[in-house]
């Protein structure tokens, strides 16, 4: 098979830089495997391993820095013939460590060189994750007070089932690239260089030295049997293959007439637990169920079973176009939580509106019209009061009709909870009359 | 009339399915999250991809690399997340990536109320990326509007190959509303167009009258190039000036230039009005029931509801102001977009009405605002 580096482009990095024959390398794995330029995206980013991308005819996207594997997996994925290969260097493994992390515990099948050369190259030769703490850099004295990271201990760790480590002098890095290309899952190799332009200025590194320093290391050079498992994608289009598609919307037919044609501001004061949220749903079908217009607008913590929870809901035979609660016709209250999150509405009540208080619940005084009701003594649990308080609304036919709500609930619950909600509704308005105070 | 019963985030998320979108990538967030939800029931049993990003800014890089291999991608934050996006919009406007970016707005600054609304975002979207070049950011008002104006979003992004936001809020995305879903007009959709096929591919040659580059995706035939670095027409790095600003005040042209084609808005102009309210967003329909309840009282009060905020809608809101001598502009900040009408109604009275507070602007401000 024919190079495929760029004849238009020929590779420029500064004499002596390792770069050069990692690039050289990397050719010939690609030869190896008999790849033409189209079933290749190489993908770079910022720093001196982002020339990687020009020098080469293939596909190609550099981006931003440290963030090469985020654009290579978004490509991997939608290409999954491709060859995705990234090269990122040592400046891109400090910023772009999470991406990092995240490749190696996906394991999507994508190759990451690492061109560790110590230092950053283009801005100067300050310290990277990997500069050796007694290295003279451009960052004075800084570098001295950090401990370098081993970038193949950290992705092994991270679970990347194909970590390896060499030299860019090696003879044989081509044949390693070769293995780490042909690896499906995510492989990385962490190859070591030298910097002539910056790094060599204060420091002495030889091929040699490097070979000295990887010896000092333990092994690392390709296939981690604790991290193999399949691919990603793979995985991925099995577990997609079995799932069922999306439901579409439903649909509710108006069938039943509402009891009240004007516009309904409900309040549903309450408890996390107490099912707030459902019942103003249920509110919401109902309405649907009568072709009322509805909007239904929560108000809970981000903390569950504990708090504050309300549910306002407008119906309307007009167009609802504010949603918020301006003058409420109907506040239920069962929790104290939800009433003090709240009580600015109970001054502006008219003589109009309706509460519906759960006995033992304080409400601030006003005059509207209130009805205590004793669930305890109905032996209603809590978690049931703002279905049992719908349930009273439908006994008094007010906002909702018993066919409103018995038809909503049959929209919305499942068979099992349905015949609880059933039964609760029922128990609730046979004895109406007791409930009151 | 059969009625659905849905919130913003969901028609969201359905309008991208439709509109073609096989690929999004999140960030869990608050009040964005059940957009991730909605596309995780929808796109992987129909064959996308979903994909859970360890932080925002891979989210963005995510659904970059998805979209030059050809795929309609979207992804969804709130404004934390938008500030880490900034770097990646930067990248997707200068090389011109087609993707939707939908911003559900909360209250800031910062972390700020996961669960209030606001608009806070407004100027952020329009200025957050390096280098200032135009983007378009729809908004909408209601869960009618983020089903179509999605819709929209991926036709434009498709069109001009740029990033579209979509400017929503904690109030518009969980609210939920019914909707006759049979009413809902929907465009047709439009697809990235390809280069002319007598020519050799130039990844960044504009098309004909387009001032835009046809696109070929990566990973097909012909090699792609794709780069942030500023580039010639052919992908490469130039250091040439020329090429240079032809890039630029192309990539800036490309949708200012055009902005009366998808200038999206809503207006009850009343001819004997002297005052004109001018919002965006969901206090549009605050605005809606204070303009009726002034009419009913005798003070006719025209309206104007803006969903293409950006570019600025600029001959639009000209057009529409022309017989109002004042102008409120109401939005639930402490004055973003205000600023833009000052600008382009620079003969007109306008006043500011707004709040960060975390609540909904009442049909009783605006009145109040309006009758001083």
């Amino acid at each position: 098979m024919a190079s495929l580096l760029n004849k238009n482009r020929p590779p420029v990095f500064c004499p002596g830089c390792s770069h050069d024959t990692v690039l050289r390398s990397l050719d010939r794995a690609f030869q190896n495997l008999g790849l033409q330029g189209n079933q290749i995206a190489m993908v770079s980013d910022i720093g001196c391993s982002g020339l990687f991308d020009t020098f080469f005819n293939t596909h190609a996207l550099h981006g931003l820095h440290g963030r090469a594997l985020t654009y290579a997996a978004g490509i991997k994925l939608a290409r999954p013939e491709l060859h995705v290969v990234v090269t990122m260097g040592d400046g891109g493994l400090g910023i772009g460590a999470a991406h990092l992390l995240a490749a190696c515990r996906r394991n999507l099948d994508l190759t990451l060189l690492l061109l560790n050369n110590f230092n950053f190259g283009m801005t100067g030769g300050q310290f990277s994750a990997t500069t050796p703490p007694v290295a003279s850099i451009g960052s004075g004295f800084l570098n001295s007070l950090e401990q370098p990271m081993d970038a193949g201990k950290v992705v092994k760790a991270a679970g990347a089932p194909f970590v390896a480590r060499a030299s860019a002098h090696s003879k044989d890095l081509p044949q390693l690239l070769e293995r780490a290309l042909r690896y499906e899952g995510f492989s990385f190799v962490d190859v070591w260089g030298i910097c002539p332009g910056r790094y060599l200025r204060r420091n002495k590194l030889t091929p040699q030295m490097i070979n000295e320093n990887l010896m000092n290391l333990d092994s690392l050079d390709g296939s981690i049997a604790e991290n193999e498992r399949p691919e990603y994608l793979e995985n991925y289009k099995k577990i997609a293959a079995q799932l069922k598609p999306a439901k579409s919307f439903p649909q509710i037919e108006a069938t039943w007439s509402p009891p009240e044609f004007c516009r309904q501001e409900i309040v549903l004061l309450g408890a996390a637990g107490q099912r707030i949220q459902t019942a103003g749903e249920t509110m919401c079908i109902a309405g649907l169920t009568a072709g009322l217009n509805v909007t239904q607008k929560n108000d809970y913590g981000i903390t569950v079973m504990t708090g504050p929870s309300v549910s306002e809901i407008v119906l309307s035979p007009e167009s609802i176009h504010f949603t918020g609660i301006t003058n409420p016709t109907i506040i239920i209250a069962l929790a104290e939580e939800g009433v003090n999150r709240r009580r600015d509405i109970f001054a502006r009540l008219d003589s109009k509106a309706l509460v519906i208080q759960a006995a033992g619940v304080e409400i601030p005084a006003s005059d509207d019209r209130v009805i205590s009701l004793d669930f305890k003594g109905l032996q209603i649990k809590k978690a049931d009061w703002a279905l049992a308080s719908l349930a009273v609304l439908a006994a008094m036919n007010k906002a909702v009709s018993r066919e409103m709500l018995d038809a909503a609930v049959n929209l919305q619950f499942k068979a099992g909870v349905l015949e609880a909600a059933k039964a609760l509704i029922n128990k609730t308005i046979a004895n109406s009359k007791d409930l009151r105070l | 009339m059969k009625l659905g019963l849905c919130d913003g985030n969901e028609a969201l998320a359905r309008a991208a399915f439709e509109a073609g979108c096989r690929f999004f990538a999140g960030y869990p967030i608050t009040p964005a999250t059940s957009i991730f939800n909605t596309m995780l029931n929808i796109l992987p049993p129909a064959g996308g991809v979903v994909l859970q990003a360890e932080d925002e800014i891979a989210a963005m890089g995510y659904c970059i690399g998805a979209s030059m291999c050809g795929l309609k991608a979207m992804t969804a934050t709130s404004g934390p997340g938008i500030s880490l996006y900034s770097e990646q919009i930067s990248f997707a406007i200068g090389s011109e990536v087609p993707l939707v970016i939908v911003d559900v707005q909360r209250l800031g600054p910062s972390t700020g109320s996961a669960t209030k609304g606001a608009d806070g975002d407004i100027q952020f979207l329009r200025w957050g990326n390096s280098g200032g070049l135009p983007v378009i950011v729809l908004a909408p008002v209601d869960v009618r509007d983020c089903f179509a104006l999605t819709m929209h979003a991926f036709n434009l992004a498709e069109e001009y190959r740029c990033p579209v936001f979509l400017a929503s809020n904690k109030e518009v995305a969980l609210t939920r509303e019914s909707i006759d879903w049979a009413g809902i007009e929907r465009p047709i959709i439009i697809n990235r167009s390809p280069p002319p096929s007598h020519e050799s591919f130039l990844p960044f040659r504009p098309l004909a009258d387009r001032d835009v580059p046809g696109f070929l995706a990566i990973g097909d035939t012909t090699l792609v190039r794709q780069t942030s670095s500023t580039h010639g027409v052919d992908g490469y790095i130039t250091t040439d000036p020329a090429a240079i600003s032809a890039a630029n005040e192309r990539m800036s042209r490309k949708i200012k230039n055009r902005v009366d084609r998808f200038s999206y808005a809503e207006a009850v102009i009343e001819p004997e009005a002297k005052t004109m309210i001018v919002t965006y967003g969901v206090t549009g329909r605050a605005a809606r029931d204070a303009c009726r309840e002034l009419k009913a009282a005798g003070k006719p009060t025209s309206l104007l509801i803006l969903k293409t905020l950006w570019p600025v809608p600029e001959n639009l809101i000209r057009q529409q102001a022309e017989t109002a001598g004042r102008v409120i502009v109401v939005e639930m900040n402490l004055g973003q977009y205000e600023r833009e009408l000052r600008r382009v109604l620079k003969d007109k009275s306008v006043e500011f009405l707004g709040q960060m507070n975390g609540k909904l602007i009442t049909p009783g401000q605006i009145k109040e605002a309006v009758i001083g």
